[in-house]
């Protein structure tokens, strides 16, 4: 009896939870007792609906968590209280843990788990693969112009279609597995607002911004820009060579006109544009990461690095094959550059840039329980 | 370190930094003592989440009006006029100018939290709660080149005649000593030192929690008070509420608060109740139950609800002692089990039906107890049942020095104009003498910070 009155450390509210998943239920209890962070993100709005915390409770919050650091800057309960809460950095290691779950098929949660070893080995597989067949294969000569005249146009689709389909497939159920667990109906049962609103914080990343407009704290107590701009120009230069990869396909196949375009043409727009915006948002991502509160900072077994260094070495390289043209290097830095674009392709399904995904799905989730309500 | 400044500030809560800022941006150099580790600064501040400005029209994030008559009203209806009506009157005229400045001073608002919107009009909510201002504050002291010591200990002033000539501290194991044209204290109340409060309370002071930082000690507030400074208020007037018994014994602000008292009953350690749980809604009669529950025996009591009220009051941060029954539940809480079945059962062979509404003033209330329970009375026969155990938790005292609309110190028989200013708690009994409104302790300390260090600056030249 008398343990269970004098009892100071924080309960936990849900049964049988992994360790993880017992912290992250005790601190959102005490988050939920106090409120006082309600105004920085989605994060605490959503918990506010809860009496209790379950594992897909969790890993919802955990998602809807940008790790933007406000409230950890801000707790009042912030080690050295004996509370000890510290939201960023327990939700940093539950959502890469919730990679893990929801990744499909289950077996591929050890890439997650070893991200950085994982991406080593797929991009050193994938570069080796592109020179022996470049070696083996010696038609340099054949129909193709440009880089095509390396590796025919007919071969990158054949591989990449291939690996394309297969992460189409990977979405499907780990989205699938996420979105069960979410308060979601199906996608066509979602009201438009709901769609829309997600959308502009996705755009504007709204959850970095403090609630404020100034800013997140991932370097201390001052609300800093730079990481919301490093992370846009991540995404929105992603976009663009995205753009300038589909553009391109219809050049080629709609309008007969196939690679490589002038540099003023839409696809080489988008490419280079999207390409060094990858370049600057990459390398302030990786500065980013390394200035980080040391208190909120998790080890991810090189999980966020990956993605940033595929992304920058992809667009480097990508940017490099225009420049090398008619040189000895081109073979060398277009089978690198495949290389790193398969190993990329990978993380897609199997890596860091599915916190993209899950991101997404608990957005849209946040502001369908807004509307509901 | 050594050296002379224009003004040196006591304090490093909201009402000091406040000061501190204000001297600075006067121009006097300026040096703030704290007494806490730097990790744990802010003192009581950042506990708070609002403050009460009064607005004639909407003023963000506020909407509407909450002019001076009605604000005034509030006053002196909570403090039973116990108040110095000029500086009253001075406090609430300011207080519109308190959400501008800490805007400006890189403060952000919010609409009102969760579980507080009959506050919406009247209080303006601090994003991220208070110590996102106290980080804001630091931040403009930092800019403004104010040196802040922390971890002063052991200070000790030389207060001659009602001025100050200088402060002695202990930092990093060296004595030090600091001069300055003027001091401001802003160094809290005392509610962290128990003895002191036993001396007022007895040994149940002894059994209080303490919702805010441990170094609110009163050291500073005794000295002026040796010093011949004009005393306001006694020691045995002090804000507690009632507070969940297993909280840490200090820092626990706002989380500690057990909000269901009015759904269910409560009952002291030999499980007879002893007040009316349903006089008011919660938000009128939270304040109330701390001095009630410290007049009980060994300062403990205990807050029993059953199944059916369950989500209908704000979460707690520890889980209440549960039970298929009311005798295992007076088990596990050691109460006595006959008394407290003689308890429930005329408890529940009293009550008049009506219906239940937690939101309204509603009919449910008992008939023939000899303490009534007036509103949201529901049997308690639906288990499991639950109850907290609930301790005085002392949120500040109203003991302090008097001041006069300069925000300087008075001092008996002084023969000299004083250099000693006083803002926050220290002196907030000048304006609240008894009771309590919700922020009006963040507004007194911004006012009188505010005055504090433009007058010391003014002194200091």
């Amino acid at each position: 009896m008398q343990d269970e009155l004098t009892q100071t450390s924080a309960p936990v509210t849900a049964p049988n939870l992994l360790p993880l998943y017992e912290e992250s239920a005790r601190i959102m209890t005490i988050c939920n007792a106090c409120r006082f962070c309600e105004g920085h993100c989605a994060v605490f709005p959503a918990m506010e609906q809860r009496l209790t915390f379950d594992r897909e409770t969790v890993d919802y919050l955990a998602n809807l968590c940008h790790q933007c650091g406000a409230c950890y800057q801000h707790c009042q309960y912030a080690d050295p209280h004996e509370f000890n809460v510290n939201v960023p950095r327990v939700f940093a290691e539950v959502r890469h843990s919730s990679y893990a779950h929801y990744a499909w098929p289950k077996g591929m949660a050890w890439a997650i788990r070893n991200a950085g070893r994982f991406t080593i080995l797929t991009t050193l597989l994938a570069t080796a693969f592109f020179l022996l067949g470049v070696t083996l294969s010696g038609d340099q000569s054949s129909e193709g112009v440009g880089f095509y005249a390396v590796i025919s146009h007919n071969t990158m689709v054949t591989i990449f279609s291939f690996v394309g389909w297969l992460i189409l497939l990977v979405w499907y159920f780990s989205i699938r597995s996420f979105w069960l667990t979410t308060a979601l109906p199906g996608i066509f049962n979602i009201p438009l607002p709901v769609y829309r609103r997600a959308m502009v914080s996705i755009l504007t990343l709204k959850n970095l911004d403090g609630g404020h407009g100034h800013g997140c704290y991932q370097q201390g107590e001052v609300a800093s820009q730079l990481r919301r701009v490093f992370h846009q120009m991540t995404m929105y230069g992603f976009l663009f060579c995205f753009v300038a990869t589909s553009l391109g396909t219809i050049y080629h196949y709609g309008l007969s006109a196939p690679a490589p375009y002038d540099w003023l043409t839409a696809p080489k727009f988008f490419g280079v544009t999207g390409g060094v915006s990858l370049l600057v948002g990459c390398a302030g991502l990786w500065w980013c990461r390394r200035s980080t509160e040391q208190a909120i900072e998790t080890e991810d077994g090189g999980l966020g690095n990956s993605l940033i260094g595929l992304l920058f070495f992809t667009s480097l390289t990508g940017l490099a094959l225009p420049l090398l043209k008619g040189t000895e290097y081109l073979a060398i830095i277009l089978c690198l550059h495949l290389g790193f674009v398969l190993a990329l392709f990978l993380n897609f399904a199997w890596g860091k840039f599915m916190h993209s995904i899950y991101r997404c799905v608990a957005l849209l989730a946040s502001e369908y329980e807004k509307l509901r309500q | 370190m050594k050296g002379d400044f224009d003004v040196i500030v006591i304090g490093a809560g909201h009402a000091g930094l406040t000061a501190a800022i204000c001297a600075a941006e006067s121009g006097a150099s300026v040096c703030v003592l704290e007494v806490s580790p730097k990790n744990v600064r802010g003192g009581n501040s950042k506990h708070t989440r609002n403050l009460r400005p009064m607005h004639e029209s909407a003023l963000h994030p506020l909407e509407g009006s909450y002019g001076f008559d009605e604000y005034m009203d509030d006053l002196l209806r909570v403090t039973d006029g116990e108040t110095n009506q000029a500086l009253a009157t001075l406090t609430l005229e300011a207080s519109a100018n308190s959400v501008p400045w800490l805007k400006d001073h890189g403060v952000a608002f919010q609409p009102p939290l969760g579980g507080t919107l009959h506050l919406g009009r009247t209080n303006a909510f601090f994003l991220g709660g208070g110590k996102a201002v106290m980080n804001a504050l630091f931040q403009c002291a930092d800019k403004l080149n104010i040196t802040v010591v922390y971890e002063a200990l052991d200070i000790q002033l030389d207060v001659d005649n009602g001025v100050f000539k200088r402060v002695d501290y202990s930092h990093q194991g060296n004595t030090e000593h600091l001069t300055a044209a003027s001091l401001v204290v802003a160094a809290g109340g005392f509610e962290a030192n128990l003895e002191w409060l036993a001396e007022a309370w007895g040994d149940a002071a002894l059994n209080f929690l303490v919702r805010g930082t441990p170094y609110n000690r009163g050291d500073i507030l005794r000295q002026l008070l040796a010093a011949d400074a004009v005393q306001i208020g006694d020691a045995r007037q002090c804000h507690a509420v009632a507070i969940d018994g297993r909280a840490p014994q200090f820092d626990g602000g706002i989380c500690s608060r057990i909000d269901c008292v009015p759904l269910g009953i409560v009952v002291n350690n030999q499980a007879v109740r002893f007040y009316d749980e349903g006089e008011d809604f919660w938000p009128k009669r939270y304040a109330i139950w701390g001095r009630l529950v410290a007049a009980q025996p060994d300062q403990v009591a205990y807050s029993i609800i059953d199944s059916q009220s369950a989500g209908l009051f704000m979460p707690t941060v520890f889980p209440p002692v549960e039970a298929p029954s009311l005798r295992e539940l007076a088990e596990k809480l050691g109460l006595p089990q006959e008394s407290l079945s003689t308890t429930v059962d005329a408890f529940n062979h009293s009550i008049v039906e009506a219906d239940f509404n937690h939101q309204i003033l509603d009919g449910c209330h008992t008939q023939g107890l000899a303490i009534a329970k007036t509103h949201w009375a529901r049997k308690l026969d639906k288990p499991p049942f639950r109850a907290y155990m609930l301790r005085p938790g002392i949120t500040f005292t109203y003991l302090g020095v008097e001041v006069d609309a300069n925000a300087r110190v008075n001092f008996n028989d002084s023969t000299c104009t004083s250099n000693i200013f006083a803002a926050g708690e220290i002196m907030a009994g000048n304006v609240l003498g008894q009771g309590y409104l919700a922020g009006i302790g963040m507004t007194i300390g911004s006012v009188f910070g505010r005055i504090a260090g433009r007058e010391a600056a003014r002194h200091a030249r």
